[in-house]
């Protein structure tokens, strides 16, 4: 259900939305992929690919917010009660 | 090389008059007789072979004589980086090499499809006499089939290899012991991920070839460097993964394995994860892993490294004795979890979830 | 690629899972509802990181496990017919429906390939007119946008000789049979990344709410799923219950609207029984009837059969979370990934199959009789 596989556009063709097509780079393999999915992708993004089918594009912005999370997390963190303790 | 054999050439079988291997040619008739005079024979002859007869009286071996047998069906019967016929010599090769043995003979068993292009099947012989010549190897028997079509899948074959050991040199998994260190001499899943990039139904594209080689050559600067090598395996279908989960078990040791330090090129990578693989159960066919007692490992891996098949050498991991719970082969992940590692039921199949 | 390393960072792993220490003060049980999440928490050793007391379970997410076994038993009773091609993703083939796999289906002559998309078996049609290709379409709604997709294209080119055996399932009604039931005693829910990236998940609102459960969509990355636990380790110890979307890179509320409209052109929502788990209303889709001439089922006169008596085999109660593959009697005795007896052992997400390949020292436990381990 799950394996999805992030790639980056390098070419597309075709212009008809539902065989468009894009040449992914999975980093040193490729693939025709089917974009009908994915109409606002470009050469250069990267996308999700289950399948042989583009079913997300990856927003940069969100993903580098996901590295920097760690950094959200101390914020997300409670005030640790001072006489709790934590579990182990 | 025998007289009248031109690599390169055309196909000593006149393709106009014989496009397509008929059953004629495995008949024992004149076509047969043809096509082993004039294809099989120049290709394989060597000095202690004797045409056309039986038995191929060898002189004797200096050292432990060793045997090994191995058939190969291959599909697609060509792939980036080689074909059946190069598998074929390479795989016995190297199943003599890790028993320490110097190469010396095989045999050739052929059996061919009926309607096996002729020109494929020229282009097979040729890529086996390559390979020998390369691997410094005498065809010095061989026998010739053909079945009817819809068997034997175009081509199949078989060889069998002699080898000899010198004296003192013992290569076998009863040696490993606690302390070893693994060493792999490259990158792993090449072959495998080679093959199935041929497989339309699979398609990708990738630049990617096979790694498949004879690797007798690496082996004796290995045992040059480090002569108490304890074991040997070449890794072939079942991959880095087989080979370590195999010795294990013959040793009846654990073996402890840092995943991070296994090495798996990036398009073998992407490849395993596209199609849900893991690659340590792809099938290479140009690599190998040594157990070495710790005193040689160092010298062990600067060998392995300053040959041209040993380049990405690296060490991976340790024996240590067993436990209660018997040999196993425990994965260390590169946060510090571990896991174990087990054989897949069957051929790993590309998955979707 | 670049994403890939970031999401398997040691140090950002290391990192987070302290933070989980520290943020856990009583125990919770935590689902992962999705087989890839299973997966990659088994493969990472993901369950050694964690604080003592956050028990993962896991969940019926994977397809291959909860595909009816008849319609394992219909693919393969096409594969009796010579003129079939039965195309089919690689992890359907082991799968052991009541009579048989695929893979013993092609040792007897069927003609069973391997795909990796539809869209491969559609071009198989196309190349061969005077076969007849069906599809084995199984999958969460990941894949139904792709299944959908080459019956559109199919429909369209009139690619007569091609057709769908449709076995799709949805997860939200699963999640609900889940919490439906009284010794449900799931916590939290990590939601599967890729079924939301595709429908949104506006479905999970009324779910969380009605049944006070945090449900967050998570990725599949090791970080990923460190960082769901600790959103939903959060909202535990903090009494919330909603949804939240750890995966944002990938997912957004609404999910991909192109896909989930082409989903709807071609299928429609149907009972589905599934294998494990029992008949569950409106959790299937099947083709709408204006796609009946790609419809295998319809096309072929295949008639649905009965599922049998449950044997030995505890799938259902393992796919709900409430027996652990070490609990059951079979476990690693009768029932191996060698000869299963059920989906769970069989595929790589299964978690029978995910406890005995990385956990042998408790498939001997469990041998002797002795139970769970931890």
């Amino acid at each position: 259900m799950c394996l999805a596989v992030p790639g980056q556009v390098i070419a597309i063709e075709g212009d008809e939305p539902l065989t468009r097509q894009g040449r992914v780079d999975f980093g040193g393999v490729t693939r025709l992929v089917n974009l009908a999915y994915v109409p606002e992708v470009v050469v250069g993004d990267t996308v999700l690919v289950h399948v042989g089918f583009a079913i997300s594009r990856l927003n940069e912005a969100e993903a580098a917010r996901t590295y920097a999370l760690l950094d959200e997390l101390g914020a997300l963190e409670p005030e640790p009660e001072p006489e709790s303790e934590p579990t182990a | 090389m025998a007289d009248g054999f031109s690599p390169g050439g055309a196909c000593p079988i006149p393709l106009s008059d014989y496009p397509r291997v008929s059953l004629a040619h495995g008949g024992g008739g004149r076509l047969m007789q043809q096509l082993i005079r004039r294809m099989l024979a120049p290709a394989f002859a060597g000095s202690v072979a004797e045409a056309q007869h039986d038995g191929a009286r060898l002189p004797p071996l200096i050292g432990t004589p060793v045997m090994t047998t191995d058939s190969y069906v291959i599909r697609p019967r060509f792939f980036p980086g080689g074909d059946i016929g190069s598998l074929a010599v390479q795989g016995t090769v190297n199943d003599l090499a890790m028993c320490g043995a110097q190469p010396l003979y095989l045999t050739l068993g052929l059996i061919l499809e009926e309607g096996l292009p002729m020109d494929e099947l020229w282009r097979i012989v040729q890529s086996i006499h390559g390979a020998a010549t390369a691997a410094g190897v005498q065809i010095v028997s061989g026998d010739t089939k053909v079945v009817e079509q819809g068997q034997a899948d175009g081509i199949y074959i078989n060889t069998a290899g002699m080898g000899a050991v010198p004296e003192g040199l013992r290569v076998h998994p009863d040696r490993v012991a606690p302390g070893d260190r693994i060493l792999v001499s490259g990158d792993i899943g090449r072959h495998g991920i080679a093959v199935l990039s041929q497989r339309e139904q699979l398609g990708f594209e990738t630049t990617l070839a096979s790694d498949c080689a004879a690797l007798h050559t690496l082996v004796q600067a290995l045992l040059t460097a480090a002569p108490d090598t304890h074991c040997l395996r070449d890794c072939t279908r079942g991959g880095l993964g087989a080979a370590l989960i195999e010795i294990g078990e013959a040793a009846a040791m654990e073996l402890h394995v840092e995943e991070g330090g296994v090495p798996v090129s990036p398009p073998v990578s992407a490849a395993c994860e596209l199609l849900g693989l893991e690659p340590l159960f792809v099938a290479c066919e140009g690599r190998l892993v040594a157990f070495v007692p710790e005193v040689q490992a160092e010298a062990a891996l600067a060998a392995l490294r300053a040959h041209p098949l040993g380049e990405g050498a690296t060490a991976i991991g340790h024996v240590a004795p067993p436990t209660a719970h018997g040999a196993r082969v425990v994965m260390h992940s590169p946060y510090g979890t571990s896991r174990l590692l087990d054989l897949p039921s069957g051929e790993q199949l590309p998955r979707i979830c | 690629m670049e994403t890939l390393h970031a999401t398997r960072d040691p140090a950002a792993i290391r990192r987070t899972a302290e933070a989980l220490h520290k943020l856990q003060t009583r125990p919770w049980r935590v689902m992962e509802v999705c087989g890839g999440q299973t997966h990659a928490i088994i493969k990472y050793g993901l369950p050694e990181l964690l604080p003592a007391g956050l028990t993962l379970i896991h969940g019926p997410g994977c397809p291959v496990c909860v595909t009816p076994a008849a319609h394992i038993d219909m693919a393969i009773e096409l594969t009796r017919r010579r003129d079939v091609i039965l195309c089919s993703f690689g992890d359907m083939l082991r799968v052991p429906g009541n009579g048989g796999d695929l893979l013993g289906a092609r040792a007897s002559g069927g003609d069973v390939r391997i795909v990796y998309s539809p869209m491969d078996a559609l071009a198989l049609a196309e190349q061969n007119p005077q076969r007849e290709v069906v599809f084995f379409g199984v999958g969460f709604e990941t894949t139904a946008p792709a299944n959908a997709m080459a019956v559109l294209q199919a429909a369209r080119r009139g690619v007569g000789n091609f057709s769908l055996l449709a076995a799709h399932v949805l997860v939200p009604p699963a999640m609900e049979a889940i919490l439906q039931h009284p010794d449900c005693g799931i916590d939290a829910f990590l939601a599967a990344g890729h079924v939301c990236a595709v429908m949104g998940y506006t479905a999970y609102h009324p779910l969380a709410e009605r049944y006070g459960v945090p449900i967050v969509v998570t990725g599949f990355e090791p970080l990923d799923i460190l960082q769901g636990l600790f959103l939903a380790v959060g909202q535990l110890e903090r009494g919330e219950a909603r949804v939240e979307n750890q995966y944002r890179r990938a997912v957004t509320e609404g999910g991909n609207r192109p896909a989930q409209d082409v989903v709807t052109e071609i299928f429609q929502v149907v009972e589905r029984r599934w294998r494990g788990l029992g008949e569950l209303p409106a959790s299937g889709l099947g083709l709408r009837p204006a796609y009946a001439a790609h419809d295998a089922q319809l096309r072929f006169g295949l008639a649905e059969p009965a599922e049998p008596a449950a044997g030995v085999c505890l799938a259902g109660q393992v796919l709900q979370g409430r027996v652990q593959p070490p609990e059951c009697p079979a476990f690693g005795g009768d029932c191996t990934p060698e000869h299963p007896l059920g989906a769970p052992m069989v595929s790589s997400e299964g978690a029978c199959a995910a406890y005995y390949r990385y956990r042998p020292h408790e498939r001997r436990t469990a041998a002797a009789g002795q139970g769970a381990h931890g």
